[in-house]
């Protein structure tokens, strides 16, 4: 199994992506357990009109008249080749349902991602520099705060500040319409984002301060500048390359956290995502599409950490020249 | 020819009484001031939740006048909700349910996820990579999304809700609880433990465990505070127990409508939720700068 | 090396006028209270001054100080430090970082974490350059070729891209000692560059420095707590204690007729290769900076001590030109005769009956890597076998295997005649019981949660032995045996000190009456006047109880006077092994003859003994 161990980047890559397909088999059959395999997703659905009858019929249709292992495997197959099965509530296929949300939800992580972690490591290194003045007392108070406020509470506070009571700037509610592009209604988008801003920036702040006080405080940081180095090249150079290092897996945490609590975020201001999909998905017991969900917030997950691990290595050569 | 006049020491002997050991970490971090206000806040909510069914002036499901009517209107401090009932006693009855499914999902999570990382720290071999990508599967999953789908199989239960809540706070207190564990396990004295022969499970409650108590302080008070968040909105989303129970998540959602004419019916419980989580928040991390302090100080060596 | 092999540093020292003055320095924390005081002293171009003190002296603090640094909590409050005409201390901060790294430049103790773990060493090095001098690429290449020839590294380009990771310990002191004497500085400051290194590669380093600061006329100053190391590097000495210069003078003068009480009782607490003494360590802790007494800070620890000594600081006297001690009986002290300190060891024959531990054919591993290769030792009763070896020699890990902490070994280890399961765990209770361990690390060796008398009980909770009052009293006992009073039972570590703290460990050790005592390197973390104490109490006990003991270290010295055979170790094998007094006197092997020959210490420093002469093949490897 040498190979297995040595290939320097290219090896650790590959073994990280055959542990992230491993890890989503898991949750695949974690997922199928959990809304399949345990009690009886066709008296779930039918609820008080399950008669004998109608549940036969609908097991019929649910293919639930198979073994479990084989409705398992049916549903992976359907996976992989991107066929996520029918919604039971809508009788569509799921990738059509599902289409035009998952591009919405999208604009909605990558603009929050794009805004938060440039400000969020801008305010965590200034923080840092400026370690216990004014500046920094500040903003790790409001970080705390902020960190702290559940995502839909502040949605909520934003609503009522901007659209409500206070100001009247921006739409309370953001109902893209069926059809359109979330990129033409601007205005609708900034409270939504906004949100998603305030709930990762404190993290990715606040990990970036400590790990840039580390860094500030380091035996070598402190010998640059015994070496009569310019501060702004000790601080380019010598800080802030091994500051980031940590930061990188934070980042990807929270921006997979982001596909949580983007779910939230769209039930208040019924944004047609993937997170209010989800919730009436829930509601009504659509299973295929629950699955299909749970799939893809899973693989984003996973996706997102392999970046991170990959980024990390990049820039820490102590681990890379250890491949 | 000797000059010595005093005679000799042993390091120690003629030393005086022992000195006072300081107090405990919690007791250190109510110096703070941040500690201090987060107790305070927290205190007040509690007894909110707790002790506001008692003083509510009225029942949770009397009705009074139409819904959202305004203070004035109906004779009540902050108006009726979407029911016509009182929005002020909803709300003193509406903390409870949330606080005591957080309180008891979290007790249950931080359990379990301290003794699987100490386990994992401790093995240091296969049994630590096993645990700990079993740990990773599940954390593939937000909070939310993983109670959304429990809801989704059973039903918004009370109990489902608490395993759901439970099962996801614990793999992450686990990874907290071994990364805290870890540098204490190589320590020289857990060594001497071994050596001594002492059992494991001693080892991990008696000489680990309390080396770890500063971090996972810190660890449930935020733990807490993301039960309380990820159940009031999955109230919000409408997965609350009893949907016409009171419940500041289920009458944020349902009393959001109003905002801009009645707001205190969603105001209220929007409050709450936000002060009741500050303060959770202001605890855990005046109870880590204390632990941070501490740190610093016995560094100086 | 004799005094006639080292490079002319006397006439340096008669040179005026001097590089670096610096008058009345004065360092604070910032809530006010004093780290250093009153701090005065010259360095010449050309001359080291070795600067020695004890952990809490202050004597980072200085040397940081002449390059206009303070560390976070501390502040510069007053004195001056004159480069020539000009203050450091006045400079303002775009001064200061021309000054830095051009005319006065630093080596840091720790070369792993004050090299960039991010950046490769070559640009490391060429920052240094193009900071103060030219961006021109091509000077600057030959520059630094010239510097890695200088300090014996590869001048070759592909070298340079190396990480600080990819060095030995060795090569990247290396490094930064070619970093500080790349621009030519007037003045440079090392902060214990050798602590960490191998022996070998600490002569090595020192020869360098000396070297390069000759080279150069470059004025040096040594920071230090090994008394040894200063007298194989400087001409001059200070020694520091609670923030003030108690002794300064030329180094054989300090070494042979020290002025003050402590300079004389460090010296009695070095180890000595020649003759077994007994080590006499200085008893109490220096004072932390916040509960300095009134007058003379080491009064309450002095045996000379009168009740004028606590009045007031005693003013520096002067005995012999050049030669000063803050001592009110200065005069008195310099003309006792020093070399009567410590009885001479009469280490008792061990007996001969049947070994209490043999090691047969012991083989381990860490991983796939083979550690140690058949390993055969025994010990007898009552005796103290020493382990010997530089870092990586696999003494520590033979410890570990003999009390069942490391695992993966084959081979035989035998208390007695039975024979032991590898983990400590699958011992038996009395097996276990009788093989105790000492760590290095008295920081890391007790439990901070648990009060003194928690940890040292709980052997005999654990073994079964006693339990409640008895307990109690057994272990007050046993920390009156170890020199602390019993009311330290109720401490937590963190008020202790170092060297409280391992008689702490020792006292956990010894209270279920062991046979068999492996201490691991007991010493190497505290001060040498603890150190003398320490290793002073070990063998009174040893002696008292009747123990056998197996005493693993890497300092050669300290063995004479503690141990009666000793093994040496290299690399996993075995590489002498016999009588102490025998094999120090008349080593046979080569490598020991290096070992002992690389050693820092007094007497070769001092000439008493002529060091054998390193051959010129023997080109360092590391």
């Amino acid at each position: 199994m040498k190979w297995f161990r040595g290939g320097g980047i290219a090896g650790f890559i590959i073994r990280r992506v055959l542990l992230g397909v491993l890890v989503l088999f898991l949750v695949s059959a974690i997922v199928f357990l959990s809304t399949q395999a345990l009690g009886d997703p066709a008296r779930a659905i039918l609820g008080r009109d399950a008669t004998p009858d109608r549940l036969a019929a609908l097991q019929k249709q649910l293919n639930l008249d198979s073994s479990k292992l084989a409705q398992y495997f049916q549903w992976l197959g359907g996976l992989l080749h991107l066929d996520l099965g029918t919604s039971l509530a809508s009788s569509q296929p799921v990738t059509e349902v599902l289409g035009d949300r998952l591009v919405n939800s999208a604009v909605l992580v990558v603009l929050a991602a794009v805004i938060s972690v440039p400000i969020s490591i801008a305010i965590g290194s200034y923080a840092a520099l400026r370690r216990e003045k004014i500046f920094d007392t500040v903003s790790s108070n409001l970080m705390l705060v902020l960190a702290a406020l559940p995502e839909f509470v502040v949605a909520l506070l934003l609503v009522i500040l901007l659209s409500f009571n206070v100001f009247h700037v921006f739409p309370p509610t953001s109902p893209v319409p069926v059809g359109t592009k979330p990129w033409d209604y601007p205005d609708e988008l900034v409270l939504p984002v906004t949100t998603l801003v305030i709930a990762v920036a404190p993290y990715v702040s606040r990990i970036m301060r400590a790990s840039m006080i580390e860094v500030l405080e380091s035996d070598y940081v402190e010998m640059a500048r015994l070496k009569g180095l310019p501060e702004r090249t000790v601080l380019v150079r010598h800080a802030l390359p091994n500051a980031i290092g940590p930061v990188f897996q934070v980042i990807a945490i929270n921006l997979a956290y982001l596909a949580g609590g983007v779910v939230v975020i769209e039930a208040v201001f019924n944004y047609p995502g993937i997170g209010l999909a989800l919730v009436d998905a829930v509601t009504n017991h659509d299973i295929p599409v629950v699955q299909a969900l749970a799939m893809l917030i899973a693989a984003v997950y996973v996706v997102l950490n392999l970046l991170a691990d990959v980024a990390t290595i990049l820039v820490t050569p102590r681990l890379r020249t250890r491949l | 020819m000797t000059i010595e006049t005093a005679p000799a020491k042993a390091e120690g002997v003629d030393t005086p009484t022992p000195a006072v050991r300081s107090t405990t970490l919690l007791a250190r971090s109510l110096r703070l001031w941040r500690t201090r206000i987060g107790a305070v806040l927290g205190l007040i909510l509690v007894l909110i939740a707790i002790v506001g069914p008692l003083v509510a002036p009225h029942a949770s499901d009397e009705f009074i006048t139409k819904p959202f009517s305004s203070g004035a209107a109906s004779g009540t401090m902050f108006g009726t909700d979407y029911l016509g009932y009182d929005v002020l006693s909803r709300f003193l009855y509406g903390g409870r349910s949330i606080l005591v499914i957080a309180v008891i999902s979290t007790a249950i999570g931080v359990t379990l996820g301290v003794v699987i990382g100490l386990v994992a720290a401790y093995a240091r071999n296969s049994l630590d990579d096993v645990l700990m990508r079993l740990m990773d599967v599940i954390m593939a999953f937000p909070q939310i999304m993983l109670a959304l789908v429990a809801v989704s199989l059973v039903g918004a239960k009370n109990w489902v809700i608490i395993v759901a809540i439970a099962l996801t706070t614990a793999p992450r207190v686990a990874r907290v609880a071994r990364g805290a564990a870890q540098p204490v396990v190589e320590r020289d004295f857990i060594g001497a433990t071994e050596a001594m022969g002492m059992s494991r499970i001693r080892i991990l409650s008696g000489e680990l465990l309390p080396n770890i108590l500063g971090p996972m302080m810190v660890e449930t008070t935020l733990r807490l505070t993301y039960s309380i968040s990820v159940i009031s909105a999955l109230a919000f989303l409408g997965l609350a127990a009893n949907p016409d129970a009171p419940n500041w998540g289920t009458m944020i959602q349902k009393n959001q409508g109003a905002l801009s004419y009645q707001p205190w019916g969603a105001l209220l419980p929007i409050m709450a939720i936000a002060l009741l989580t500050m303060s959770t928040g202001l605890i855990g991390d005046g109870i880590a700068r204390t632990a941070a302090g501490i740190d610093r100080e016995r560094g100086d060596e | 090396m004799t005094t006639d092999q080292l490079p002319d540093l006397e006439a340096a020292s008669t040179r005026d006028p001097a590089a670096v003055t610096v008058r009345n320095l004065q360092i604070e924390t910032n809530s006010g209270v004093g780290v250093v005081t009153d701090l005065s002293f010259e360095i010449s171009a050309g001359e080291v001054l070795g600067v020695v003190g004890e952990s809490g002296s202050g004597k980072t603090t200085v040397g940081l100080s002449l390059l206009g640094h303070a560390r976070r909590g501390l502040r510069i409050a007053g004195g001056t430090v004159m480069l020539g005409d000009q203050n450091i201390l006045g400079m303002s901060d775009a001064d200061l970082r021309r000054l830095r790294g051009s005319l006065v430049s630093y080596v840091p103790q720790d070369p792993a974490s004050s090299l960039n773990p991010a950046l490769r060493i070559g640009v490391q090095l060429r920052e240094v350059l193009e900071a103060h001098g030219s961006r021109n690429n091509a000077e600057n290449d030959a520059r630094i070729a010239e510097m890695m020839r200088e300090v014996a590294l590869s001048d070759d380009p592909a070298y340079l891209k190396r990480y600080p990771h990819q060095l030995s310990g060795g090569q990247q002191q290396r490094v930064g000692l070619a970093m500080a004497f790349a621009n030519r500085p007037r003045l440079i400051v090392l902060d214990e560059p050798t602590t960490g290194l191998d022996v070998t590669t600490q002569s090595t380093v020192l020869a360098t420095v000396r070297d390069l600061a000759v080279a150069h006329d470059v004025a040096a100053l040594y920071v230090t707590h090994d008394l040894a190391v200063v007298a194989a590097v400087a001409t001059r000495v200070a020694v520091m204690y609670s923030g003030r210069i108690v002794e300064l003078g030329p180094a054989d003068e300090l070494f042979e007729s020290s002025a003050h009480p402590y300079t004389r009782r460090l010296v009695g607490a070095i180890p000595r290769l020649t003759g077994g003494r007994s080590l006499v360590g200085i008893p109490g802790h220096a004072p932390s900076p916040s509960k300095r007494p009134e007058g003379c800070s080491f009064a309450p620890r002095c045996r000379l001590r009168i009740d004028e000594c606590e009045v007031a600081v005693p003013a520096p006297v002067e005995v012999k030109p050049g030669h000063s001690a803050r001592c009110i009986r200065a005069h008195e002290v310099v003309r006792v005769e020093q070399a009567g300190l410590g009885d001479p060891v009469d280490l008792p024959p061990s007996e001969t009956e049947a070994p209490v531990l043999t090691l047969d054919n012991v083989v381990a591993h860490y991983g796939p890597i083979e550690v140690l290769h058949s390993i055969s030792l025994t010990l007898e009763h009552r005796e103290c076998l020493a382990i010997v070896g530089e870092s990586g020699s696999g003494k520590t890990t033979t410890a570990r295997a003999i009390a069942g902490l490391h695992h993966d070994w084959t081979g035989s280890i035998r208390l007695g005649d039975a024979e032991l399961a590898t983990a400590a765990r699958s011992r038996s209770t009395d097996v276990r019981r009788q093989i105790q361990y000492i760590f290095q690390n008295p920081y890391g060796s007790l439990n901070p949660r648990k009060t003194v008398g928690e940890t040292v009980g709980q052997p005999l909770s654990v073994f079964g032995i006693a339990s409640g009052r008895e307990a109690e009293t057994r272990v007050g006992e046993m920390l009156e045996q170890v020199s602390l009073s019993a009311g330290y039972a109720r401490r937590y570590p963190d008020q202790l000190s170092g060297g409280e703290r391992q008689r702490v460990a020792i006292a956990r050790a010894l209270i279920s009456s062991p046979s068999i005592l492996v201490c691991d390197e007991v010493t190497s973390a505290l001060d040498v006047s603890v150190q003398a104490a320490i290793v002073e109490l070990l063998g009174t006990l040893q002696r008292e109880l009747g123990l056998s003991m197996v005493f693993v270290t890497h300092n050669l010295p300290l063995v004479r006077s503690i141990a009666q055979k000793v093994a040496v170790l290299a690399d996993g094998y075995i590489v002498e092994y016999g009588r102490t007094a025998g094999m120090l006197a008349n080593p046979q092997q080569e490598y020991t003859r290096h070992l002992i020959s690389d050693t820092p210490s007094l007497e070769t420093a001092t000439g008493d003994v002529p060091a054998t002469a390193v051959p010129a093949d023997r080109k360092p490897t590391v």
